[in-house]
């Protein structure tokens, strides 16, 4: 597998491909810098430009603190940039509030965890049917129930998180994430705290999901067996796509 | 010690709140036995000033004898003589009733009684009355003006400044006006059967002792019923009054301090668990559980004794800053100091009550492994029996404490008990809250699912935000309650046929004139009169008056005058309750009938003697029935009815009731005053309306204390909702990643906030209505009703205080951001 260099294309001044789903443009990020009595910003993200394509699966590597989870809680519209323009199926999210975000991650976006991050407090049933519930389906729990079947999990359905195993747990954030049927997933290292034998399953069933959904994939990973299984990787180095 | 020293280097953050609420509690006991003290001291100290003597004697309204004086004088006591009563006071068309006070030429006799601009009273009072600027204010008169008293007319000649001895003798249904003694006559005011009180004060010759001295005039003047008073007991009323008012205060203090502690549970708790890596990892490095207990003991001790110390210096700061500000509000101005006693018990109230909630969750520190305190919650372990044991044992002592420290000690351990079962009931609320809320079907709303499920999930903190809440808001429904009962009592429960004046003092020889008057006025109507004499007790059944075992609530009738009637016929509307009516024409020895209550709380039965003294007479009164009295109609009710024969020819006045439209009021009183001018007439509603006031401010003043409970509710319920925080921002940022909007969120949250609110506003609404029916019926012996408006606020206000509290403490976590959190975990 090739690393591809993402952003020849535009550094050519051509326009990105029609079919791109995610189009990256200038990206910058910086944060306060929280010591040293100046507050000298710190920069996280430096100009980055990047497209996927509808469907594609991407791969992004890059050493800790290079800016990978950075990137992409700007692509879920959790963090504002600094600079720089994101477009995300047609919309720009600079400049877009809150609630117009949270709209757009509910018919648009999923997101999948190393840790997890379901709601202690629901069931696995409860926990998958929230997105669709916030967006208004009329089954929602008939539907969750069928998500959180096609991940093997039929019989954890009145299960709370804590008594589910790490890769359950991440089974029913799968099933979460893929319920709404989103254009596009964003996965931080989903399998970083699961054994490999279970990180492999918990992959190939990411993968059955996405490829029946036709999702676009942002996956963030170390691990460079699975880096490999996407179409295309990038790598990122102090805030620099390389 | 040096661990924990070095251990406190991490800050006390998680234990503010345990501080707050031993600063507040400890503070708010400490303040209240400082005050308490401070104004004994200040009674003390001005005993003799406030008495106007080292003794008083008050001979109801019969004359002291002349014998008594040259008692006083042989010995070479200094005396004056006083004489207080009401009367109307007239000046062109306006009326006003005033309370008069005729004074001799030694008054006082001790501290001075100066005018409004500071000049000696005595030259002024030779030239007519010194007023109250309300009284020239509102009979729309002037200095120099004419006013009449009686059949006399007046100057005002000066506006009063002090009066030393206003604090025993206080004027409550008007303005103070003084006279000379020598004045009195003129005024025509005092006949036989007037409501007069006649005073003496004496300043004894150096060497003599007041309590020997009245012991002395007793033997000396034996049976009298004159009431005695030395400077020790200058105004039993106030001391009474002060005692009850600082027992309702430690009262709310400790209930402070009972929701404090709850606080301070939670807070050792939530202290404990932050710092749960530290003491796992001291565990693993060897330390045995007694040294981590130890170490956690020490810490919070260090703490506890930084609250209560904080506390003890707020507890005599306060009372000094509230003397400073206001201490001429007060009816004696307290001395204010760092009385030991008061301190001492404020202090172990606070170390008490640290050790009693501390204990538990401290005690389950040391039955956790090492290697469980890295994964595990606390919550989730048993207390050990021992540590049971500990904490019963500290809550006995803390109970034990309060009812050894109370004066009133039934009522104490009233208090104890009903403070327990209020929190066994709202723990037991919170428990039916919590199992409900997991059997309820899932709702289909995820904001409504949210709300729920955070009542039941593991770890919740829908029972402290119960309690801390819950408790406050029961001490403020039952004062509320209660105040709105005695309102109630005062003003909404009068009859509809209520009378609309009282008239006093009417002579026999004026009696056909009053009617004439009064029936010519329009709209007069129910116009009744009795004859009126004044009776003082002098034994009953055989044993004098003041030895008599009576019950503390019919106590207060032994002493002073009390009026009594004649009646032939059996009264309309009589009940009688034991015994018979005599005949109408019956003319044998006296008979009495007496007031039902009175005879059961004396030990008086149908067929005992009671002998009362009339003018200066002893006469026997057989008891021929006794009677129930509805005292709350406002009509003419006379504790003794005796019958006809011996006491109609005895000097008597009258006493009308009748009942005048609005309109016609003042034009009635004026006719009535102008033509007879030593008679008083006394406007029910003006009446009612003073009382009402009274009890409004009081009830304000007891709002205001009790709603201090609701701070310290507050402020746990502030610590619950923070240590909820974390994960409420956890939550959030989650919901916001999987596309849920802030309303949404803020709406789950404001939802489990509304449904606590609500429960915890049922709660108190039922406890404040068992209280106030519990103190209304036990203490202060009333008719209780049900009031629903104010239960409907007190639940209204729950709710309220609830979502605001929920509001602004999840503002900041619906702001977090989430990229930090979504990264660390």
């Amino acid at each position: 597998m090739d690393v591809i260099e993402p952003t020849s294309i535009d550094r050519l001044g051509v326009s990105a491909p029609p079919d791109a789903l995610v189009r990256v443009r200038g990206l910058s990020f910086s944060v306060p810098s929280g010591s040293g009595g100046v507050n000298q910003p710190t920069d996280i993200l430096r100009g980055v430009d990047l497209d996927l394509a509808a469907g594609s699966a991407t791969g992004l590597v890059g050493p800790s603190g290079s800016g990978k989870t950075s990137l992409l809680m700007l692509l879920a519209g959790l963090e504002q940039p600094t600079a720089g323009s994101i477009r995300v199926a047609g919309q720009e999210l600079a400049g877009m509030n809150e609630d117009a975000l949270a709209r757009l991650r509910r018919t648009t976006i999923g997101i999948v965890f190393q840790a997890f991050h379901l709601i202690p407090t629901m069931t696995a049933l409860e926990n998958v049917a929230i997105p669709l519930e916030l967006a208004g389906v009329a089954d929602a729990m008939g539907r969750a129930e069928a998500g959180l079947r096609s991940v093997g999990l039929g019989h954890r359905l009145r299960h709370l998180p804590g008594t589910l195993s790490g890769g359950e747990q991440q089974r029913v954030a799968l099933a979460r994430a893929f319920s709404p049927r989103p254009k596009l997933l964003l996965a931080d290292e989903p399998t970083g705290n699961l054994d490999r034998a279970t990180g492999s399953a918990v992959m190939d069933l990411l993968w059955t999901l996405r490829a029946e959904f036709g999702t676009t994939l942002l996956l963030i990973t170390h691990d460079p067996a699975l880096a490999a299984r996407c179409e295309r990787v990038v790598t990122m180095r102090d805030g620099r796509l390389s | 010690m040096r661990l924990a020293l070095r251990e406190l280097r991490g800050g006390t953050r998680g234990l503010r709140v345990v501080l707050m609420c031993l600063v507040l509690g400890v503070a708010a006991i400490a303040s209240v036995g400082v005050l308490r003290e401070g104004l004994a001291r200040g009674l003390a100290q001005d005993g003799r000033r406030i008495l106007g003597g080292d003794l008083a004697i008050e001979g109801g309204s019969q004359p002291l004898p002349d014998t008594l004086r040259d008692w006083f004088r042989t010995r070479g006591d200094a005396i004056s003589d006083t004489v207080t009563l009401r009367s109307m006071m007239l000046a062109g068309r306006e009326r006003l009733l005033v309370e008069l006070k005729a004074v001799d030429a030694a008054w006082p006799l001790v501290g001075s009684a100066t005018l409004a601009d500071g000049s000696p009273l005595r030259p002024a009072l030779a030239n007519g009355a010194v007023v109250e600027p309300l009284v020239l204010d509102r009979l729309h008169a002037a200095l120099g003006s004419t006013l009449r008293l009686g059949t006399s007319d007046l100057a005002a000649v000066a506006v009063l400044g002090t009066e030393p001895d206003r604090v025993a003798d206080p004027s409550i249904f008007g303005p103070r006006v003084l006279i000379g003694l020598d004045r009195l006559d003129a005024t025509g005011l005092v006949r036989p059967g007037s409501i007069v009180e006649h005073h003496l004060r004496a300043t004894l010759a150096s060497g003599q002792d007041a309590i020997g001295t009245i012991e002395a005039v007793k033997k000396v003047f034996p049976n009298t019923g004159w009431r005695f008073r030395d400077a020790a007991h200058a105004a039993p009323g106030v001391q009474q009054f002060i005692d009850r008012t600082a027992l309702f205060l430690t009262l709310v203090g400790l209930a402070s301090l009972l929701v404090g502690g709850v606080g301070v549970a939670n807070g050792v708790r939530a202290w404990i668990e932050a710092r749960r890596r530290t003491l796992a990892t001291l565990r693993c490095l060897g330390a045995a559980p007694a040294l981590v207990i130890e170490t956690c003991a020490i810490q919070l001790g260090l703490l506890a004794a930084a609250g209560i110390v904080v506390g003890l210096v707020l507890g005599v700061a306060l009372p000094w800053l509230a003397v400073t500000l206001a201490g001429d509000l007060l009816p004696v101005r307290p001395v204010i100091a760092p009385f030991p006693r008061p301190l001492a018990e404020a202090a172990l109230f606070g170390a008490l009550t640290a050790a009693a909630f501390a204990a538990t969750p401290l005690a389950t520190v040391g039955r956790v492994p090492g290697a469980t305190l890295f994964r595990a919650v606390f919550d989730a372990l048993p207390a050990s029996r021992t540590a049971r044991l500990v904490t019963a044992g500290l809550g006995l002592a803390l109970v034990g404490l309060t009812v050894a420290t109370a004066q009133d000690r039934l009522f104490a351990a009233g208090f104890c008990a009903a403070a327990l079962l209020t929190l066994g009931l709202f723990r037991l609320g919170a428990a039916i809250l919590v199992r409900v809320a997991a059997r309820l079907p899932s709702p289909r709303k995820v904001w409504a699912r949210l709300a729920l499920s955070a009542l039941y999930r593991p770890g919740t903190s829908a029972p402290l935000m119960l309690v801390s809440v819950g408790m406050g808001l029961s001490v403020l429904s039952a004062v509320a309650l209660i105040e709105g009962n005695m309102q109630r009592q005062v003003a909404e429960q009068l009859p509809r046929d209520a009378p609309s004046f009282f008239f006093v003092d009417i002579q026999p020889g004026q009696l056909d004139r009053f009617k004439g008057i009064v029936g010519a006025q329009p709209g007069t109507r129910d116009v009744k009169t009795v004859p009126s004499l004044r009776a003082r007790l002098v034994s009953v059944a055989g044993v004098p008056a003041d030895q008599v075992k009576a019950t503390p609530d019919t106590r207060w009738a032994l002493q002073g005058d009390r009026g009594l009637t004649i009646a032939g016929a059996e009264p309309e509307a009589t009940r009688l309750t034991a015994g018979t009516w005599w005949a109408a024409d019956y003319a044998g020895p006296p008979l009495v009938s007496f007031d039902t209550n009175l005879a059961a709380g004396w030990g008086v039965h149908v067929g005992d003697t009671m002998r009362v003294n009339v003018l200066g007479r002893d006469i026997d009164l057989k008891v021929a029935n006794l009677r129930d009295i509805a005292w709350r109609t406002m009509g003419l009710n006379f504790t003794m009815v005796v019958s006809p024969g011996l006491l109609s020819a005895a000097p008597y006045s009258n006493i009308a009731t009748l009942r005048s439209p609005e309109a016609s009021q003042t034009g009635l009183l004026a006719a009535v005053t102008d033509a007879l001018p030593n008679v008083s007439g006394i406007r029910i509603a003006d009446v009612i309306g003073a009382v009402t006031k009274i009890l409004g401010q009081l009830g304000t003043a007891l709002a205001a204390a009790g709603s201090l409970t609701l701070v310290s509710g507050a402020l746990v319920l502030a610590g619950a909702v923070a240590g909820t925080q974390r994960r409420r921002i956890a939550e959030a940022v989650v919901l916001k990643t999987l596309g849920a909007s802030r309303a949404t969120i803020r709406a789950g949250w404001l939802l489990e906030f509304g449904i606590l609110g609500t429960v915890a506003g049922l709660l108190a609404a039922l406890v404040g209505t068992l209280s106030s029916w519990a103190v209304m019926r036990w203490v202060l012996q009333a008719d209780w009703v049900f009031l629903p408006t104010t239960l409907a606020a007190t639940v209204l206000g729950c709710v309220a205080l609830m979502l605001v509290v929920g509001w602004a403490g999840t503002a900041s976590a619906l702001s977090a951001r989430p990229a930090p959190l979504l990264r660390n975990e």
